[in-house]
């Protein structure tokens, strides 16, 4: 071994480099620590959240929709235990074993098969797939008597909606149904709590009062691994029913509507005059609105919407009408209150009436003679209306009209399919037809005939609006925080210190005063028009007004052949209207019917009004039991 | 010549293992303890198959590394050219008949192991480099030819290993080639001409590496590009490390890891595992320990009288050194993501072995640290 000196040198070398890497070393070292506790200490709040971020993940069930309740009580839209079947794609062993052995157990369809096979294509395999929504009891047992053979299957308790009265309240609550994803993007309360498998209102009150009747998700807190898979269960968190809705509706009353206007297309709406509470409201004919809980059928669908007399369309909110001889009250009172014509006016009724070579009918062929008001209005004479709306002008009319609420929507914005009618008058014409006012069009006017067009629920307001005197009223449908008494707000008319709810539509009280009374002897005197539907009870004793609107123009041929109801075909014949309130004495409830293509409405819609009465009256007592108040602002 | 008879030295065994450096030692044994207990946690605090195959491995290398270790330095000293030509053809073995995993050839099965040729050139390299210098004349360590050789000593291996392809283990391999020459004296402005002629042509080099890689580099300037494809280990991984906070959240409790959200936790990204479940602390203890093993191997080629055995030691301590801070930087989102394992504590039989053997020889060193070798 040699040492010479640049062997020395050379371990120098290397020891002083060696130094300067060790010193290198250090600083990277105290980077590497300062990264460290830049993460661990300095963040360690949002990674610790991130982490979190990343294990827990929440599960919301379907909320509990709120109940809807009629005024006594009785659920109308409840929810029902149903029993679903559920598979677990990763429990099941043998899929096609297991798909053959529900299809013979169900009896499932293709469809059906293919829809699950679909699915299962979709999910991951943890998640379940829904075969069966809806199973009937002896279904679930079957399935539960062979579940040592069904691996992977698991049956399943949830709830569902229901309506027990199925038909009678389907044009009020709408029904629910899967929403589609407009219904989602729509509604922002929805769009929160959406989960898969729920069911939201697709019309109705269901749909329009969706965010008070949804309540809160329950919502499962689970651990999951990085690829989605619960690993345990960490929080349960309890969700909140939604509101109970308690409407003012009375299922009896409803039920009787139904009952009458079997095998009719029509409606018939009865509020109470005072608090303006709608105690029933039905349009027929109606459907099941259990049939799209779960989707429904296309047969089913199809004869829905094939059917002639029109389920699917609201009638009483929707359907719009020639008032007919049930605009007549609002004639008379208007003619009255401007001046125009005096209690005692009388017009000689010929039959006909000429105008610039224009003939206008009376109803009654041969004339009614001399009438006067009171006459005119109990035997319905159009010659009469025709002469005071010709000396009114429509445009004096309309605003009568108006105020009784015609070409307004009554239940405002509860409803997405109300309609707000038309009552017209000369600047209407103008602007809409572009064509100057008729003076022939004021006649038919007076007579309910023309561009008039009303829905039921409208004319129903409109008479209440007469029976009490003259005051207007706030329709409602559902009972609320804010509770209005019939004897209350009776007692604060009587006294003239009226409720800021309420305004005076009429100048004199004497002129409302005679319309109440010729439409007491239209139903109670002989010869009234409907005469033979009244009740001598005074207990139950009403006033009303008959109507009967055309549909379409009657002919001269058709005028002298005089035709029977049976002979004319059903879309021509004319819609039977008639509107009341009673008992007369002291007022309280005012309805009215309509019976599309029924014919006359003293023969085809008065009779109904005497049912109605006689179970509203019954009734009253046991109403007048009830609370009037709800714990809920709407 | 005569030196060269006696490859055993004239020390007795006792001798030999009382000249033995036990707190290095004693660090190795915590590290493989440490790791141990780690492995246990990624299989979800069951002896499953990591735990058992690595508690195997460290058994037979820690019984190898001694083997070694009472062997004489002059041995290593005379066969490291042979070792480093046993790995160069090892390495062409590979390129042809090699295992081939998800497009990277890197493995040769050998029945008993499956050994990644790569890895060992980690040591081999320093080895041969170090052999080269001890022999090497003052005068002559910054003349062209010995830059030629020594450039090609490291550039062989580097070829053979990016065609597999594997930067990370080449970046290794010319980092702990590179420090040989440092040590061994190459002008200090040669290294920084090639450092500033590297950066420049830095463009021109990623314009050749493959797109996953390219990917890489791109995921690690902003990780979240690219959340859950190729930003998603980093995330996942400074998720893990910064949820660990002060003390961690417990052995056997770390949430990232045991709900599978960390990738290759066994491997390249198991300091990630060890900081969630032992935190700050863990870590800067984890750290030490490191640090202690380094200054312990630095401090045995200080008294080395050999140039073999200072070069060596040197080399290796710096390899180390690289190993640990390539591994952290990229779990800590430093640098981009290249596959590098974290000495001991990662899962893979090369690695450990490599590793081991260098240690084997280190400690061959200390018991032999007043051999002079020609």
């Amino acid at each position: 071994m040699i040492k010479d000196s640049s062997g020395i040198r050379k371990t120098d070398v290397i020891n002083r480099r060696m130094f300067i890497i060790g010193a290198a070393k250090l600083i990277v070292f105290s980077g590497i620590v300062a990264r460290l506790f830049s993460l661990q200490i300095n963040d360690n709040k949002k990674y610790l959240t991130l982490s979190d971020k990343n294990r827990i993940r929440e599960w919301k069930l379907p909320p509990t929709r709120g109940e809807i309740v009629d005024y006594f009580g009785n659920i109308i839209a409840g929810n029902l235990k149903v029993y679903q079947l559920h598979i677990i794609p990763e429990q099941v062993e043998n899929f096609n074993y297991l798909l053959t052995r529900l299809k013979n157990l169900l009896q499932l369809s293709d469809r059906e098969i293919s829809n699950i096979l679909k699915s299962k294509k979709k999910l991951k395999p943890w998640e379940s797939i829904i075969v069966s929504e809806n199973l009937s009891w002896s279904q679930f047992l079957k399935i539960n008597n062979y579940l040592y053979d069904l691996v992977g299957v698991k049956p399943v308790m949830t709830i569902s909606r229901n309506y027990p009265f199925s038909d009678i309240y389907t044009h009020v609550l709408g029904y629910v149904s899967q929403p589609n994803e407009k219904d989602i993007l729509e509604n922002e309360v929805v769009q929160q709590k959406f989960v898969p498998g729920m069911k939201i209102g697709k019309l109705g009150l269901e749909k329009t009062l969706e965010n008070y009747l949804i309540g809160t998700n329950a919502i499962q807190r689970y651990e999951v691994n990085a690829y989605g898979k619960r690993i345990n269960q960490l929080e349960h968190q309890k969700g909140q029913q939604g509101s109970k809705i308690r409407l003012t509706l009375d299922t009896e009353v409803q039920k009787l509507s139904a009952k009458l206007l079997l095998d009719k297309a029509g409606s018939i709406s009865v509020m109470d005059i005072y608090t303006g509470e709608i105690i029933a409201m039905h349009s027929s004919p109606s459907y099941d609105p259990n049939s799209f809980l779960f989707g429904i059928s296309k047969d089913e669908w199809e004869l829905i919407r094939n059917n002639p007399l029109k389920p699917l369309i609201n009638k009483t909110l929707s359907g719009l009408y020639s008032p007919g001889s049930t605009i007549k009250p609002i004639v008379a009172l208007s003619a009255l209150e401007n001046n125009i014509i005096g209690p005692n006016f009388k017009v000689k009724c010929t039959g006909k009436t000429e105008l610039y070579g224009q003939t206008f009918h009376c109803w009654k062929e041969k004339g009614h003679g001399f009438m006067s008001l009171k006459n005119a209005m109990k035997q319905s004479c159009d010659t009469y209306f025709y002469e005071i709306a010709r000396l009114l002008g429509v445009d004096r009319l309309k605003i009568t009209a108006e105020k009784f609420g015609l070409g307004e929507k009554v239940l405002g914005a509860y409803f997405k399919n109300e309609k707000k009618g038309l009552f017209p008058n000369t600047s209407w014409k103008k602007n809409n037809l572009g064509k100057g006012w008729v003076l022939g069009e004021t006649l038919i006017t007076g007579i309910g005939q023309g561009y008039t067009q009303t829905t039921p629920l409208q004319l129903c307001l409109m008479t209440a609006q007469i029976a009490n005197g003259g005051y207007s009223i706030k329709p409602k449908i559902i009972v609320n925080n804010n509770p209005l008494n019939f004897n209350e707000v009776k007692k604060s008319i009587k006294e003239q210190n009226l409720l800021n709810i309420n305004t005076k539509l009429v100048k004199n009280p004497k002129n409302l005063r005679i319309i109440q009374e010729a439409m007491f002897s239209s139903t109670n005197e002989i010869r009234g028009t409907s005469y033979r539907s009244r009740i001598d009870d005074k207990k139950y004793q009403f006033a009303g007004k008959t109507g009967t609107a055309q549909v379409k123009r009657i002919s001269k041929r058709e005028r002298e052949l005089d035709l029977k109801i049976d002979q004319i075909p059903y879309n021509d014949r004319d819609h039977a209207l008639y509107i009341a309130y009673g008992p007369y004495v002291n007022p309280r409830y005012a309805l009215s019917i309509i019976v599309e293509h029924g014919g006359s409405g003293s023969k085809a819609a008065a009779p109904i009004a005497k049912e109605l009465f006689k179970l509203i009256i019954d009734r009253e007592e046991l109403r007048d039991k009830q609370s009037n108040f709800e714990e809920i602002n709407i | 010549m005569f030196q060269y008879n006696k490859l055993n030295s004239e020390l007795s065994f006792f001798q030999k293992v009382k000249k033995l450096d036990f707190i290095l030692i004693f660090c190795i044994i915590l590290l493989s303890a440490i790791s141990l207990l780690v492995m246990y946690s990624t299989d979800g605090g069951e002896i499953l198959y990591h735990t058992k195959s690595h508690f195997i491995k460290l058994l037979t290398f820690f019984s190898l590394m001694m083997v070694i270790s009472f062997f004489n330095i002059k041995l290593w000293h005379i066969t490291s050219y042979f070792i480093y030509f046993v790995i160069i053809l090892l390495l062409i073995w590979v390129s042809a008949y090699g295992i081939k995993v998800s497009g990277s050839q890197r493995w040769i099965n050998l029945y008993f192991i499956v050994l990644q040729p790569s890895e060992l050139m980690k040591i081999g390299i320093i080895l041969c480099l170090a052999k080269y210098y001890h022999r090497l004349k003052i005068e002559n360590v910054n003349s062209f030819t010995t830059i030629i050789i020594s450039l090609s000593i490291i550039i062989v291996p580097i070829i053979l290993v990016l065609s597999q392809p594997d930067l990370g283990t080449s970046i290794l391999i010319a980092l702990s080639g590179l420090i040989v020459l440092w040590l061994g004296g190459v002008k200090m402005k040669y290294f920084f001409i090639s450092l500033i002629s590297f950066l420049i042509s830095l463009p021109f080099i990623i314009s050749f590496l493959k797109p996953y890689q390219k990917m890489r580099i791109l995921t690690f300037l902003d990780p979240d590009r690219d959340p859950l494809g190729a930003g998603y280990q980093i995330i996942q991984s400074k998720i893990a490390i910064g949820s660990g906070g002060i003390t961690g959240k417990g052995f056997l409790k770390g949430t990232q890891s045991y709900l599978e959200f960390l990738p290759e936790k066994h491997t390249d990204f198991i300091f990630t595992l060890f900081s969630e479940e032992f935190g700050f602390v863990g870590s800067i203890c984890l750290l030490l320990i490191y640090s202690i093993i380094i200054i312990r191997i630095i401090r045995i080629g200080a008294i080395s009288r050999s140039n073999f055995a200072k070069l060596f030691c040197f080399g290796f301590a710096f390899a180390i050194f690289v190993y640990i801070v390539v591994n952290l930087s990229m779990v800590l989102g430093l640098l981009p993501i290249v596959g590098s394992p974290l000495p001991i504590l990662s899962f893979g039989g090369s690695s450990l072995l490599a590793t081991m053997i260098g240690f084997g020889i280190v400690l061959s060193a200390k018991i032999n640290h007043k051999q002079m070798i020609a």
